[in-house]
């Protein structure tokens, strides 16, 4: 070249490319590292209402009780009748609880649901402890066949240190069924089954 | 790619001038004729978004169905106009047009970094365009055409309510749009930070080369998560995963978080550049430097840095704890601080000064004042509480189209009649300019701020109907659209009048005040320009 190039150092223009698409690399690992990452957090946080898996019973119980209403809903595609035994359940905090949700099919061919689940106030999430769900798992039911199908929790006694939630009198518990798919998905993949663990 | 432009510097010397015909514009790799094409790219998608969104005024002066027989069909008019405004002529004509057009002549450069893969940054629109019209005419939510979940195109609607491929479509043009912008992004950043003519420290570098290279910023760490998350999308829709399907264990939720940690920086992406465009012209018509330029340059800064943290104040409503509320609130309003710095230096810089109220400076003066308005609208709505009552009225449109459409779109008009003479080396007369800012400015105030009211009132958004109490103030944005509308063919009776005049532009029309480098050059500048690099001497500001 005749006259000096008007560019600036290759290597830094390189190097500036190179930085360039590091980030872009970054960002779109990001995202999908955001799926794994955002389900812990809900679990560990009880984030949205995300309710705890407990393997033993609460060893202290209070006087304070609390309501818990039952919500029951099923999306469309899935011929079932879902429906709680009681609307609601008042509870002593850290009483174990058992509730029936009585679930039966109405079409005419077998089919499979899973029940997704939070509580309302989200934040209650955290202090909301099952230990055993028929949510846990897909239900099967055969044509016309009926199920009564248990849930059991206690409401953590450390909820009475949350400071947003010292007038709590009333916890909502929600399922929705909706048909279980067969397909599995990538988020599902991470976990090794069809269904999030909690 | 560095060879790529050296090997360009290197073609100056075997060709005296440059490709004539067709193959200077479809294979062109310089930065002025593609920055001329994103401004006619621009201008054509606005006139097909500006179409969708007339028709949804005309629909919405009466109460009752006048013109959409079918409702669904009106809010794929809305998401079409705003992905079209958004990332078809609000980016193309800030980012694509007047950066590329005047980074490299503000810091001394011959041309971009990396000037081929300019060519494909544009190149990529036109095709991305034409999926999102495609998109409009191919069965989205059965029995209508089009998608019209909005452009936030949240999931389960989305997904399960949308089994026609309209949406496919759109994801598909979004991922082209995105691609384009994400190179261009890479190309600023390389030609800001390498490039810079001997002496040009980042201290002394024109407002508008640090608007775009915080932009490019932006857009290189928040288009990916779009990008992910519209492929998310994609394959829920089509290929069996479940992302954000609750049924298999995924969360609709969480495409909210992934969309809004791209879509506040994407507002900000829209704004940016203005704030650097108005920065000169401010400047140039007040006779004065920048006041307190540091100051802002750093609040460009750090609003694009706040502005990655702030993105679930689109989200109170979505069930977030109230601590998690209470620091998007807090988070959002820090957003007014360097907001305000860049207002009020505005200010100081035409305090005391030598003003001349030409075209552009009307435009300028204007959107300050316009942005003013919807940035206090939008410390209104970063209160969660308040933002309860008011999430998904007509309010939040008020806010964001005085940002946007009276924000972005008026420093898009004050560039346009700024550096018309240097882009095109002819004169548009001032006083149409003026005119059109007038009309402009009445028409989009008459549109945009009856909204506030019926917003406060409690009008949702995306309805094609509503009740009887909000037929007046509905009427009367709708005549405001008409009278912004017809601002546009004083716009355009200002070109013709330009190109059938045989007056030329001076080198520096507006005087001593302009004094960044893109003014030292002949207008319009030459196919080549510094060939030798300006020397910049002086101290940091």
């Amino acid at each position: 070249m005749a006259k000096p190039s008007p560019i600036a150092a290759p290597f830094s223009v390189r190097l500036t490319l190179y930085a360039c698409v590091a980030g872009i690399v970054l960002m779109v690992g990001a995202v999908y590292a955001a799926v794994p990452l955002y389900r812990l957090f809900c679990k560990v946080t009880g984030y949205g209402g995300t309710t705890q898996v407990a393997s033993a019973d609460s060893n202290v119980i209070l006087d304070r009780k609390v309501t818990i209403r039952l919500d029951s809903n099923v999306s469309n595609g899935l011929n079932w009748k879902f429906r709680p035994e009681v609307p609601t359940v008042s509870v002593r905090i850290g009483e174990t609880a058992t509730v029936f949700f009585h679930v039966e099919n109405h079409g005419t061919t077998d089919t499979s649901g899973v029940a997704t689940y939070n509580v309302q106030p989200d934040l209650a999430g955290s202090y909301f402890d099952k230990l055993q769900c028929f949510c846990f798992s897909d239900l099967k039911l055969k044509a016309g066949e009926s199920l009564d199908v248990p849930v059991v929790f206690f409401v953590d006694p450390a909820i009475m240190k949350e400071h947003d939630l010292e007038n709590l009198n009333e916890i909502t518990l929600s399922y929705t069924f909706f048909p279980a798919k067969a397909a599995k998905s990538p988020v599902a993949e991470l976990t090794g089954q069809t269904k999030p663990q909690l | 790619m560095a060879n790529a432009a050296a090997d360009h510097a290197h073609g100056h010397d075997s060709h005296a001038d440059h490709p004539t015909g067709w193959r200077r514009w479809v294979m062109s790799t310089n930065h002025k004729d593609i920055g001329t094409m994103y401004l006619i790219f621009a201008i054509v998608a606005g006139l097909v978004g500006g179409f969708l969104s007339i028709m949804m005024r005309l629909e919405l002066q009466e109460p009752g169905l006048q013109y959409f027989s079918n409702p669904q069909t009106y809010n794929v008019f809305v998401t079409g106009h705003g992905l079209i405004m958004v990332f078809f002529v609000v980016m193309p004509a800030v980012i694509g047009g007047y950066g590329n057009w005047f980074v490299p002549l503000m810091i001394g450069a011959p041309d971009m970094a990396f000037p081929r893969m300019n060519n494909i940054s544009f190149w990529l629109l036109p095709a991305a365009l034409s999926l999102l019209l495609i998109s409009l005419f191919v069965e989205g939510a059965p029995g209508s055409n089009g998608f019209g979940g909005g452009w936030t195109v949240y999931p389960p609607l989305s997904v399960a309510g949308h089994p026609g491929p309209a949406l496919d479509f759109g994801i598909l043009s979004l991922h082209l749009a995105g691609a384009s912008s994400i190179l261009g992004a890479i190309n600023f950043i390389t030609t800001i930070l390498n490039m810079r003519a001997p002496g040009m420290t980042m201290h002394k570098m024109p407002l508008f080369a640090w608007a775009l290279l915080v932009t490019a910023f932006l857009l290189l760490l928040s288009l990916p998560v779009l990008a992910g998350a519209i492929t998310m999308l994609l394959t829920d829709r089509n290929f069996g995963t479940s992302f954000f399907d609750p049924t298999n264990g995924g969360d609709p939720i969480l495409y909210q978080h992934l969309f809004w940690f791209f879509g506040h920086p994407e507002v900000y992406i829209m704004i940016l550049p203005g704030f650097g465009i108005v920065s000169h012209i401010i400047s140039t018509f007040s006779k004065k430097p920048i006041f307190g330029y540091l100051g802002m340059a750093y609040a460009m800064v750090a609003i694009g840095a706040v502005g990655f943290i702030v993105w679930a104040h689109h989200m109170y409503t979505a069930g977030l704890s109230l601590n998690t509320q209470r620091y998007f609130v807090f988070a959002t309003m820090v957003i007014a601080v360097p907001t305000g710095v860049k207002i009020f230096s505005w200010i100081a810089t035409m305090w005391g000064g030598s003003i001349r109220f030409s075209a552009a400076m009307h435009w300028a003066v204007g959107f300050i004042f316009l942005f003013t308005v919807g940035g206090v609208t939008g410390v209104v709505l970063s209160n969660a509480g308040l933002d309860r009552n008011l999430h998904n009225t007509y309010y939040v449109v008020a806010h964001f189209h005085y940002v946007l459409s009276l924000g972005a779109v008026f420093s898009i008009f004050a560039a346009w009649y700024y550096w018309f003479p240097k882009m095109f080396g002819r004169i548009i007369p001032e006083w149409i300019g003026k005119l059109h800012f007038w009309v402009a400015f009445v028409g989009a105030n008459v549109l945009f701020f009856p909204m506030h009211f019926t917003g406060l009132a409690g009008m949702p958004r995306h309805y094609v109907d509503y009740p009887e109490a909000f037929a007046g103030w509905n009427k009367i944005s709708s005549f405001g659209s008409y009278i912004f509308a017809f601002s546009l063919l004083i716009f355009f009776f200002g070109i013709y009048k330009a190109f059938s005049s045989s007056a030329r532009a001076a080198n520096s029309p507006w005087g001593e005040g302009a004094t960044t480098l893109e003014w030292t050059l002949t207008s319009p500048p030459p196919y080549h320009q510094f060939e030798t690099l300006p020397h910049i001497s002086g101290g940091d500001h």
